[in-house]
C-alpha cells in the first residue's frame, strides 16, 4: 500500500478556501456595517484625532439561515454519564429569562471587531451621498519647490550616506578583488570587509516644483448659553465630516477653531467642543477674529479657505449690521462659507433668525455661501450633501 | 517504504483475512490546514460560500482551544479516499488506517451508501471538485453577488431533498393521463350495432394539464431547479450540484452512529490481532483509541451529548458478542441509525452506558428527565429525522408563477423559527423571482403564512 503525500496532489494548491470564504464573509459584514453607517457614526466619537485613526465596531458573525423548528419551551437531548431522573446537571440562572453571559453553545456567540479606517468611512459616505469632489481655487494653486530623492553619487553630505548601498559596493569590490587573488577558491570573508572612500554612496536630492494644494478651514462655533449639548454635537458632526471631505481634496489642511459668546477666542481642537460661556451672543466678534486669523496666517490668495459657522441663530440685535459687514467680508475672500443653524424641530420659529437672514442676504448677492438647518442626525448628511454639491458647482 | 506504509499494508492483509470487503482505499497524508478545511466543507474541494468561512473560523477557534482534533477523513467511493493527518504519530495513523478500513467496509456494504453509490458513481471527491470549478466559472461569468444569491438559497435548502427518492428523476408528466372510457355495458355495445345511428364522434377534449406539483414535493432543490419560472441554466445547474452533494451527505448523516461504531469496532479488533505491531506502538494506538471512544471528556462525570463513536462501538461489540460477526454484517447491510438504535440499543445497554434524557428549561436549568429506553432512543434520533430539518414541501405552483411552500407543523410538533424562516424565504424569493409564501404555525400552533 502506498500513502501519498498531499503535496504531490497538485490541485490542493488551488485552495486556501477557508480563509478565502472568511474574507468574503468579512466583506459582507463590512457591507452590512456600511449600510448602517450613519447610525453607527452618530454614536461614535470621531471628531478628534487625525484621519488615519480607525474605529472598531463590534459585530456578530453573519448567519446563513436555515429552516428550523421554533424552540420548544423545554428542550430535550440525550446525554450520558452519572445521573438519575430529577438530578440537576446545571443550575438555572436566578432571573429566568435574560440570556446568560457565557451561554456560548450556540452559533454566532463569538463576536469580533471590524476595524474601519476613518478614511474608508468617509469614502463610503462620499459614495453613499454621491458627493462630488471640491474644486480648489485656481489662484490658490502656486508652485512650491520640493526636494525629492533621486539617485546616488560618490560625494555628498555625510547625513545622506546610504549605508546599505555603500556596503553593497564594498562587498562587490571585495568579491572581485578576493576572486582575483584566490583564483576561484571559495574565500568566505572571515575578516570584516574594509571600506574605502570609493565605496561610499550618497543619496542625491533634486529640487522639483510641485503644485501646492493647501487649505485652511476655519470653524466658528457659538458657545453661548443658548447652545445646548445636543446642538453642539450636531455642529461637531457637521464640522467633522466637512473637514473630512476637505481633507480628501487637499494634501495639506490646516484648521482653526474659534468659539464665541460675547467675545471670541481661538482654541485648539481638543478644547474646542468643551468650551462654553454663559454670555450673550455677538457674532461680529468671531467674524472679526476669523478675518484677523486669515490676514495673519492664511492669506486667501495662497490658501483655499473654508469658513464654517454654527450657531442657533440668535444674535444680539445691536450687532446686526456689524456682523453683516464682517461676514460679508469673509464670504468675499474665502472659497466658501457655510452657516449651519442648530435647533430642535420643536423650536417654533415665526421667521428666520437674524443670522439666517444675514446669510440669506449674502447668498442672494452671489457669494459662495450656504445655509443649512441641523435639527437631527439626518440633517447632518443633508447639510454635507448640500455644501459639497454647491461647492463643486462653482 | 515508510514504517507507516509497512504497517498499513499488513493491517490491510489482516483485514482481508478477517473477511472485510471494501473498494480499494487511496490514502493521502495531508497537512493540518487541509484537514481543517475538509472538516469545514465536508469535502476536500467544494464550492465557495461565505457561510463556510464562518464555520472555518469556528473550527479554528475550537481547534486552538483543543476541543477538536481531527484524526482522519474518509470519502466512500470506488476507490475510497482517505486523508491522514501528517502531524499525527505513527501509532495514531496506524489506528486511523484500520479505522478507515472499517468505514470502507461499511460504505461498500450498507444499502443506503450502496444506493447513493449506484446513483452518483463512486467519485464524490472529483465530482465536488468539478462542481467547485463550474461555480468558479459562473462567478467569473456572472459576478460573485449573483452566484452567491443562488448559493444562499440552494445551500439553505441543502437538507431538503427527498432522501427516499432518486437522484436522477424526470419532470412530472405534463398532462394528466387520458381517462379510459368506461367499459361498455352489454346494452351499449348492442345499441351501437343498431343500424341507422352514426356513432357519435368522440369529443376532442384535448389534453388536461397536470397540476404542479401533483403531490406535495419534498425535494425542494429538485423542484426549484426544474420549475422556477425564471431560473437561468447556470443557476439551475448550481441547484442540482448542491443537490447531488446532499445525496452524498445523506447516508453519512443517517448512519453516523453505526458507521463510526463499525469503524471503531474494526480498528480495535485489527490492532488487537495485529501481532506485528511493536508493543509500545500498540499501546499508544490503544491510548488514542480510548481517547476517541469514550463517552465524555476526561475528568468529567456527564456529557450532554452522545459520542457516536462510543455508542456505536458499544452496540456493535454487544451484537458481535451475542449474535456473532455474521449477524453483525447483516445489520451493517440493512440498517441505518434509526433501525440500529431502535432494534439494538436495549435497556441493559443503555443502563450500562449510563444514557439518559435531559431537559433544558427556560432559565437554562438542565435536569435529567428520564431513563426510559424509548425516550432515550427518541432523544438520540430526534435530531436525525428528515436529514435534521423540518418537513417542508412545495405545495402549489400557481399560474402567475407564485410558489407556496408548506411546513408539516402537525407532524413536526411545532412551527418554524420565524426569523430564520423569513430569511430563507428571502433567499428563495431571490431565485424564484415571483412571490413565494410559506405556511407554518406560530408559537400558539395556529396556521400562519410568511411571504416574500
Amino acid at each position: 500500500m502506498t500513502i501519498r503525500l498531499a503535496a504531490e496532489t497538485p490541485w490542493y494548491d488551488l485552495f486556501s478556501r477557508g480563509a478565502r470564504d472568511w474574507l468574503r464573509h468579512n466583506e459582507k459584514v463590512r457591507d452590512a456595517v456600511k449600510d448602517t453607517l450613519p447610525e453607527l457614526l452618530s454614536s461614535a466619537d470621531l471628531m478628534t484625532g487625525n484621519g488615519s485613526r480607525t474605529v472598531a465596531v463590534p459585530v456578530k458573525f453573519l448567519e446563513h439561515a436555515r429552516l428550523r423548528l421554533a424552540d420548544a419551551s423545554t428542550q430535550q437531548g440525550a446525554g450520558q454519564g452519572r445521573g438519575e431522573p430529577g438530578d440537576v446537571l446545571q443550575p438555572g440562572r436566578e432571573d429566568g429569562n435574560e440570556p446568560g453571559q457565557q451561554g456560548g453553545t450556540g452559533d454566532g456567540e463569538i463576536r469580533f471587531m471590524v476595524e474601519l479606517k476613518l478614511d474608508e468611512i468617509v469614502d463610503w459616505l462620499w459614495e453613499e451621498l454621491k458627493l462630488p469632489e471640491l474644486k480648489p481655487k485656481r489662484t490658490a494653486t502656486m508652485d512650491q519647490a520640493e526636494y525629492v530623492r533621486e539617485g546616488w553619487d560618490k560625494r555628498g553630505a555625510r547625513s545622506r550616506l546610504d549605508r546599505r548601498r555603500t556596503m553593497k559596493e564594498a562587498v562587490k569590490r571585495h568579491a572581485i578583488q578576493g576572486n582575483a587573488a584566490a583564483n576561484g577558491s571559495v574565500a568566505v570573508a572571515e575578516e570584516p570587509i574594509s571600506l574605502v572612500n570609493d565605496d561610499l554612496r550618497f543619496r542625491q536630492l533634486v529640487k522639483r516644483p510641485s503644485p501646492a494644494t493647501s487649505a485652511a478651514v476655519i470653524f466658528a462655533l457659538d458657545v453661548s448659553g443658548s447652545m445646548d449639548e445636543a446642538q453642539r454635537r450636531l455642529a461637531k458632526q457637521f464640522f467633522f465630516f466637512a473637514l473630512q471631505g476637505i481633507r480628501r481634496q487637499y494634501a495639506k489642511v490646516e484648521t482653526v477653531f474659534l468659539a464665541h459668546a460675547a467675545q471670541a477666542w481661538e482654541f485648539d481642537e481638543s478644547q474646542f467642543f468643551q468650551a462654553s460661556s454663559s454670555g450673550g451672543t455677538v457674532t461680529s466678534s468671531v467674524a472679526r477674529l476669523a478675518l484677523e486669523v486669515m490676514e495673519k496666517r492664511y492669506d486667501p490668495a495662497r490658501y483655499n479657505v473654508y469658513f464654517f459657522y454654527a450657531s442657533d441663530g440668535e444674535n444680539a440685535a445691536e450687532d446686526r449690521d456689524e456682523a453683516r459687514s464682517a461676514l460679508a467680508e469673509i464670504a468675499g475672500q474665502v472659497n466658501y462659507s457655510g452657516y449651519c443653524e442648530t435647533g430642535g424641530v420643536a423650536t417654533f420659529r415665526p421667521r428666520d433668525t437674524q443670522l439666517a437672514e444675514i446669510f440669506g442676504e449674502l447668498k442672494t448677492t452671489g457669494l459662495a455661501v450656504g445655509t443649512s438647518h441641523l435639527a437631527s442626525q439626518d440633517d447632518v448628511w443633508n447639510a454635507i450633501r448640500e455644501f459639497f454639491t454647491e461647492q463643486s458647482k462653482e | 517504504m515508510t514504517e507507516l506504509e509497512d504497517y498499513a499494508g499488513r493491517i490491510e492483509a489482516l483485514a482481508q483475512r478477517l473477511g472485510m470487503d471494501y473498494y480499494p482505499v487511496d490514502f493521502e497524508m495531508a497537512p493540518a490546514s487541509l484537514m481543517t478545511e475538509i472538516a469545514v466543507y465536508g469535502l476536500p474541494v467544494r464550492m465557495p460560500h461565505w457561510s463556510f468561512g464562518v464555520r472555518y473560523i469556528h473550527q479554528l477557534v475550537r481547534q486552538s482551544m483543543g476541543h477538536s482534533k481531527i484524526f482522519e477523513v474518509m470519502f466512500p467511493g470506488d476507490p475510497c479516499r482517505a486523508f491522514l493527518m501528517d502531524g499525527n504519530s505513527i501509532a495514531e495513523n496506524a489506528l486511523v488506517t484500520a479505522h478507515v478500513l472499517g468505514h470502507a467496509d461499511f460504505s461498500k456494504n450498507n444499502q443506503l451508501f450502496a444506493r447513493f453509490h449506484a446513483m452518483a458513481g463512486g467519485n464524490i471527491v472529483e465530482t465536488a471538485a468539478a462542481h467547485a470549478h463550474r461555480i468558479q466559472l459562473a462567478i467569473e461569468a456572472h459576478g460573485v453577488e449573483r452566484v452567491e444569491s443562488v448559493l444562499d438559497a440552494a445551500l439553505a435548502l441543502e437538507a431538503h431533498i427527498d432522501v427516499g427518492g432518486e437522484l436522477h428523476r424526470a419532470r412530472y408528466p405534463e398532462f394528466l393521463a387520458p381517462q379510459k372510457a368506461p367499459a361498455e355495458s352489454q346494452f351499449q355495445s348492442r345499441f351501437r350495432q343498431l343500424p341507422g345511428t352514426a356513432a357519435p364522434t368522440a369529443q376532442k377534449s384535448g389534453q388536461i394539464r397536470a397540476p404542479v406539483p401533483p403531490h406535495p414535493e419534498y425535494d425542494l432543490l429538485w423542484f426549484i431547479a426544474h420549475y422556477a419560472p425564471e431560473l437561468e441554466q447556470w443557476e439551475r445547474d448550481i441547484f442540482l450540484m448542491v443537490r447531488t452533494e446532499s445525496f452524498y451527505f445523506y447516508p453519512v448523516f443517517a448512519c453516523q452512529i453505526m458507521n463510526e461504531g463499525w469503524a471503531s469496532y474494526w480498528h480495535a479488533r485489527l490492532l488487537r490481532e495485529a501481532d506485528f505491531l511493536p508493543q509500545p506502538l500498540y499501546l499508544s494506538a490503544i491510548k488514542a483509541h480510548s481517547d476517541v471512544v469514550r463517552p465524555f471528556a476526561s475528568g468529567q462525570q456527564t456529557a450532554l451529548a452522545i459520542n457516536p463513536y462510543h455508542l456505536g462501538f458499544t452496540i456493535w461489540e454487544r451484537i458481535v458478542e451475542r449474535h456473532g460477526i455474521e449477524r453483525a454484517r447483516e445489520v451493517r447491510r440493512d440498517e441505518d441509525d434509526f433501525g440500529f438504535i431502535r432494534n439494538f440499543l436495549d435497556e441493559e445497554l443503555a443502563k450500562e452506558a449510563g444514557l439518559f434524557v435531559y431537559e433544558t428549561r427556560p432559565g437554562d436549568e438542565i435536569r435529567v428527565a428520564s431513563k426510559d429506553i424509548s425516550a432515550i432512543r427518541e432523544a438520540i434520533l430526534a435530531p436525525k429525522f428528515n436529514f435534521g430539518s423540518p418537513r417542508v414541501s412545495a405545495a402549489e405552483l400557481k399560474h402567475d408563477g407564485s410558489l407556496t411552500l408548506a411546513h408539516d407543523y402537525a407532524s413536526d410538533g411545532r412551527g418554524l423559527e420565524v426569523n430564520r424562516a423569513k430569511r430563507v424565504l428571502d433567499y428563495v424569493h431571490r431565485v424564484w423571482r415571483r412571490p413565494v409564501k410559506l405556511a407554518t404555525a406560530n408559537d400558539k400552533n395556529e396556521a400562519v403564512e410568511l411571504a416574500a
